[in-house]
C-alpha cells in the first residue's frame, strides 16, 4: 500500500522479494545495501536465526531523494522463504505495492519453485491483493552454477504468462539492480496510474 | 480497510499531529508515531533523535502483525493493545480506526503506564474521525491519476542512476 504524504511530501512504496528457502532473496537485499550510496539508505534489520536464516523479514529502506520536491522511499522486504514459515510471509505481503520471485535456477530447485509461487498467489489473495494485477519481476538467481535450467525452459515452468525476468547471479551481484530498477519503475507507474 | 493507498493531506496531517502533541504532553511521554499495517511511518511527534525511525515503524507493524496471528490462534480477531516494558523507556502499542498502529514510547520515571493508556484511549477516538475521514477521501482521490507523467519520468531517472552497480 502506497503513501503519498501531501504534506511531508513523502512517496513511501513497499517491495516484497519472494521465493523458497536458500533463493537468494536476503543476498540481493544485502547487495544493494553493500553497493548503494550510503547517504540514499537507511538501516538494514535482519531478523535472521542464529544460523543467519531469515526468521521473519529483512528491510532496507531506499531513498531516492527530491524529486519536484517530493522525496520517494522504497521500502524493500524479503519474506522467510522455508515452507513452515508461512505464516511470517503472508503479514509481511500485507501492503505490498510490489513483488520479486527470486527462483533459485537449479533444476533441482524446480518443485520448491513452483511451490512457492503456488503460495504466493495464495497469500496475496490473502491479503486482498490481485496476483493478476500486482506489479511483478521475476529473478533466476544462482545462474553461474552447474546444473541450472535453461532460460527457455525456466521462462516456460516458471513465467509463463511471461512478466519480465532477469538472470542472475545475486552474490556477485549480477542481476540484481536490473531487478530492482524493473520492479521500482513498475510499482511507480501502478501508483501514477491510480492502481 | 486500505488497499488502495493512502494519501495523506496538509489539512488532515495538521490535524493528527495536533491530536498527537496532545496526547504526548498530557501522557507525559516522550513520542508517538503512527504508522500502517504495511509498517509505513505517517507521522511522528516528539524527541526523536536516538531512534533510526523507519526502521522503528517497520518493526513496530511486523510486531502488530506477528501477535494478530498470535491473537487468532486462540481465538481473538487481533490483541488491540501491546505493552512493553523496560528499564529506563517503555512502549504502548495500540490500533486506531482498525487499521492504523499508534505507538508511544515513554520514560517509566516520568510518567505510568495507567496515565498513558488513559490517555491513549482519549485520543484514539478524535484520531479515528479524522483517519476515517481521510481514508474516505483517499478512496475518492485514488481513482483519479495521482502522479503527472514528468514526475513519473523524473523519478524514473534518478532509479536509473542511483540503482546500479
Amino acid at each position: 500500500m502506497s503513501l503519498i504524504n501531501y504534506a511531508s511530501r513523502e512517496i513511501n512504496c513497499k517491495i516484497v522479494y519472494y521465493g523458497p528457502g536458500l533463493g537468494g532473496k536476503t543476498t540481493n537485499i544485502k547487495y544493494v545495501y553493500k553497493q548503494i550510496d550510503p547517504s540514499a539508505r537507511g538501516k538494514l534489520v535482519s531478523l535472521a536465526t542464529e544460523a543467519d536464516r531469515t526468521l521473519f523479514f529483512d528491510f532496507l529502506p531506499l531513498d531516492l531523494g527530491q524529486v519536484q520536491g517530493f522525496k520517494t522511499r522504497f521500502h524493500l522486504y524479503t519474506v522467510p522463504g522455508q515452507v513452515h514459515y508461512d505464516a511470517s510471509r503472508r503479514l509481511i505481503l500485507k501492503g505490498a505495492d510490489g513483488v520479486v520471485f527470486v527462483a533459485d535456477a537449479q533444476r533441482e530447485r524446480l518443485e520448491q519453485n513452483i511451490e512457492s509461487l503456488e503460495n504466493l498467489r495464495v497469500n496475496l489473495i490473502s491479503q486482498n491483493l490481485d496476483p493478476e494485477t500486482i506489479p511483478f519481476v521475476m529473478q533466476y538467481n544462482k545462474m553461474d552454477l552447474a546444473n541450472v535450467m535453461s532460460s527457455e525452459e525456466l521462462e516456460q515452468q516458471l513465467n509463463p504468462k511471461g512478466y519480465l525476468s532477469f538472470e542472475a547471479i545475486a552474490v556477485e551481484g549480477i542481476g540484481v539492480f536490473d531487478t530492482l530498477k524493473a520492479i521500482s519503475k513498475l510499482v511507480l507507474k501502478a501508483i501514477s496510474e491510480g492502481r | 480497510m486500505l488497499q488502495d493507498g493512502l494519501i495523506m493531506y496538509e489539512d488532515s496531517f495538521e490535524k493528527i499531529n495536533l491530536i498527537l502533541d496532545e496526547l504526548m504532553k498530557n501522557s507525559k511521554s516522550e513520542c508517538v508515531f503512527l504508522v500502517d499495517k504495511s509498517g509505513q511511518l505517517i507521522t511522528m511527534r516528539g524527541n526523536m533523535e536516538q531512534f533510526d525511525s523507519t526502521a522503528f515503524a517497520s518493526l513496530s507493524a511486523g510486531n502488530f502483525a506477528a501477535t494478530s496471528e498470535l491473537a487468532k490462534l486462540i481465538g481473538e480477531t487481533e490483541f488491540s493493545v501491546l505493552f512493553h516494558e523496560g528499564v529506563k523507556d517503555s512502549i504502548h502499542i495500540s490500533i486506531v480506526a482498525g487499521s492504523i498502529i499508534m505507538v508511544v514510547v515513554f520514560r517509566v520515571v516520568k510518567t505510568s503506564l495507567g496515565l498513558v493508556r488513559l490517555e491513549v484511549k482519549k485520543s484514539v477516538e478524535h484520531l479515528a474521525h479524522v483517519l476515517k475521514e481521510m481514508v474516505e477521501r483517499s478512496k475518492r482521490d485514488g481513482q483519479i491519476k495521482k502522479l503527472d507523467e514528468s514526475f513519473t519520468q523524473a523519478i524514473e531517472n534518478e532509479i536509473d542512476s542511483l540503482f546500479k552497480d
